[in-house]
């Protein structure tokens, strides 16, 4: 188990980067702290799977250095950094058994066989996979298959950290929730750093204590669930995390008041004069729809029902604005404003969030 | 629901069936027909029934050249099956060299069989080839017109050099096509070389291999062109294959009925040979699924 820190880490895939467009991941400083499970966050292609196999070492990076407890491993082979892995598509070796399978990182160690025996009964009854044991591995379903992946990336018990590459993405649904509540009972247990890279916020949000919400080759935040929620540090991590996600409505901020296409809110907050592009962003859980003449003017298009509560998809102006409503709660043609509350309104400039000033 | 009864559909298969008859079909029946009959001359024939047969199979003659065939369909699958998958194991994956070395190994392919045999032929020979003549400049007594060691590695080595490529270009795509995250869980699980070979090339590379190996028994055991050109089935009967004792024959000896006998259990060998083969084959294949 160690403590990993990138330290102005940054890889691209081209021999001669020149531009920073070049780069797939872009400069990068960053300590995972020893046994926190992380959850890696983004859209595909924003430099995810890049990131995490420079940590396990399948990829050298163009430019920085890793450090395991402080030992520099930058250039260190896989097989010395002792990490566990599992990938997007499940990898077995279809002509050993499911035991064999299991047994493959451990003997590859030169582990004392007893210790493996008993060890693979353990992972086996953890993936549900005990009665299929002695079966080759071949001929079994992609989510057989990928519990055999997981069990091998949690066979070994020394390992430095646990990576887990979007490894639900062929498995059933039901079983999506089983296997991750059993990953995240495993790292109570055993208190291994796990990096959990995902493309589902949900999966995100629930597997691990601090997401990293990553944007264009670029971390734009680290966080709770929480933080991510109420205070998204860009306008990405506001987008993309939320369903829907958050509003965004150019703005011009001045103080605490701002002018949205000549209406004039109250932001309840001092933001000073941010310069450049600036933006509201507000999520649509803390909007609510009125009769009369406060807050913006808008037109409802639609209104969808999601059970818990109900989307209402509202037109401004030709910006769609989502709003949240109670289950219960009636809505009418007729509402025609939207008004916010001002402890859900952040403000953007240039896609990154202005800090309200204390007052 | 009354379902249509149209019997007219059966012409469609019509041009397919002349097809197989004038290829196939009909070539086989004169052999068959030649195989049953005893001629002397004058296009007049006698029936003979199993005669020939029953001739052949006592034959020391057949039973001789069945065993250098199968010696020499042998030798050349041990060679050139390991040497193949060793060659695509060490080709480049991508870029320039890869297209290069793809375009070299293709070369020998291209090769027609003939001029294969010639090629080799000169190449070996004593007074004016390269290899003979340097051979025998060496003090190494290299004749395969005359010594049954060198007319055998002769041929073994004009074979290896005409089809190995096949199977490196067969195994090649074998490998092409394991996605990278196996060599990637590989080195996660500390495997060594050793064990990718045997734990996910080997397994993915199986099912092209198995073809390879079918491609090569199939041509090798029916070889006649490079060995009647460069050695034409000597020194002595020393690499009288199979097609070449055949062609001695039908067409030497003019012995009509024992050769088309001949042909006949020939092709039941192949026939049977990869028959089996490809059972097996397949169900290697599903045996570990069910």
């Amino acid at each position: 188990m160690a403590k990993i820190t990138l330290e102005n880490l940054a890889h691209s895939y081209l021999p001669n980067p020149k531009s920073e467009d070049d780069f797939a991941l872009k400069e990068l400083n960053h300590d995972w702290v020893d046994g926190e499970a992380y959850a890696l966050l983004g859209s595909s292609g924003c430099g995810k799977s890049t990131l995490l196999n420079i940590i396990s070492g399948l990829l050298q990076p163009s430019k920085g250095r890793i450090l395991f407890n402080d030992r520099d491993v930058t250039m260190a082979p896989t097989t010395e950094r002792n990490i566990a892995q599992v990938f997007q598509f499940p990898v077995v070796y279809d002509t050993m058994t499911v035991r064999d399978n299991l047994a493959f990182p451990l003997r590859n160690r030169g582990a004392d066989p007893s210790y493996i025996k008993e060890r693979v009964q353990q992972i086996a009854a953890m993936i549900g996979m005990e009665a299929t044991l002695d079966r080759k591995a071949r001929g079994l379903t992609a989510d057989a298959k990928q519990k055999i992946s997981l069990g091998r990336g949690m066979v070994r018990e020394d390992v430095n950290a646990l990576l887990f590459d979007e490894p639900l993405t062929v498995i059933d649904p039901h079983m999506k929730w089983e296997l991750r509540t059993q990953l995240k009972s495993l790292h109570h247990e055993f208190g291994h750093t796990m990096i959990y890279v995902t493309h589902d916020q949900t999966e995100a949000l629930t597997f691990a204590d601090k997401v990293v919400v990553m944007f264009d080759g670029r971390v734009v935040q680290m966080g709770t669930p929480q933080q991510l929620f109420e205070t998204p540090e860009h306008t990405f991590v506001g987008y993309f995390i939320g369903s829907p996600g958050m509003n965004l409505l150019d703005a011009k901020v001045d103080g605490d008041t701002a002018v949205i296409a000549g209406t004039q809110i109250s932001l309840g907050k001092g933001f000073g004069t941010p310069t450049g592009k600036t933006e509201l962003g507000i999520r649509p859980e803390f909007t609510s729809l009125q009769f009369g003449n406060e807050g913006l003017p808008v037109t409802i298009k639609r209104v969808e029902d999601v059970g818990r509560h109900k989307i209402v998809r509202a037109d401004f102006q030709g910006t769609e604005i989502n709003i949240i409503a109670a289950e219960g709660e009636s809505i009418s043609p007729d509402m025609n404003r939207v008004v916010f509350d001002t402890a859900g309104i952040n403000v953007y400039s240039d896609s990154w969030r202005v800090a309200p000033l204390v007052a | 629901m009354n379902k249509t009864v149209n019997q007219k559909a059966w012409f469609l298969i019509l041009p397919v069936l002349l097809l197989v008859a004038f290829s196939a079909v009909i070539p086989l029946m004169t052999v068959v027909n030649y195989s049953v009959q005893d001629t002397f001359g004058n296009n007049q024939f006698f029936w003979a029934g199993l005669e020939w047969f029953e001739q052949m199979l006592a034959s020391e003659r057949m039973w001789d050249a069945l065993g250098r065939q199968i010696a020499f369909s042998a030798i050349i699958l041990a060679i050139q099956i390991p040497l193949g998958v060793f060659i695509a194991l060490n080709m480049p994956k991508k870029g320039f060299w890869a297209s290069v070395c793809l375009v070299l190994m293709s070369l020998p392919l291209l090769i027609p069989w003939n001029v294969v045999g010639t090629i080799w032929q000169i190449f070996g020979r004593v007074d004016i080839g390269l290899l003979g003549y340097t051979l025998n400049a060496m003090g190494v007594d290299y004749n395969y017109t005359q010594n049954f060691y060198a007319a055998w590695i002769t041929l073994i080595v004009m074979d290896v050099w005409h089809w190995t490529s096949l199977v490196a270009l067969l195994a090649y795509a074998g490998l092409q096509s394991i996605p990278d995250a196996y060599y990637q869980a590989a080195k996660i699980d500390q495997a060594s070389r050793w064990k990718v070979f045997r734990f996910i090339e080997l397994p993915k590379i199986m099912g092209v291999l198995m073809i390879a190996i079918l491609l090569r028994f199939m041509d090798s055991f029916m070889i006649y062109t490079e060995p009647f050109v460069v050695t034409g089935g000597g020194p002595g009967n020393s690499t009288t294959f199979l097609s070449i004792d055949l062609v001695k024959m039908a067409l030497g000896q003019f012995d009509l009925g024992p050769a088309a006998a001949f042909s006949i259990m020939y092709y039941l060998v192949i026939l049977v040979v990869s028959y089996v083969f490809y059972t097996v084959m397949t169900n290697l294949d599903k045996r570990d699924g069910h």
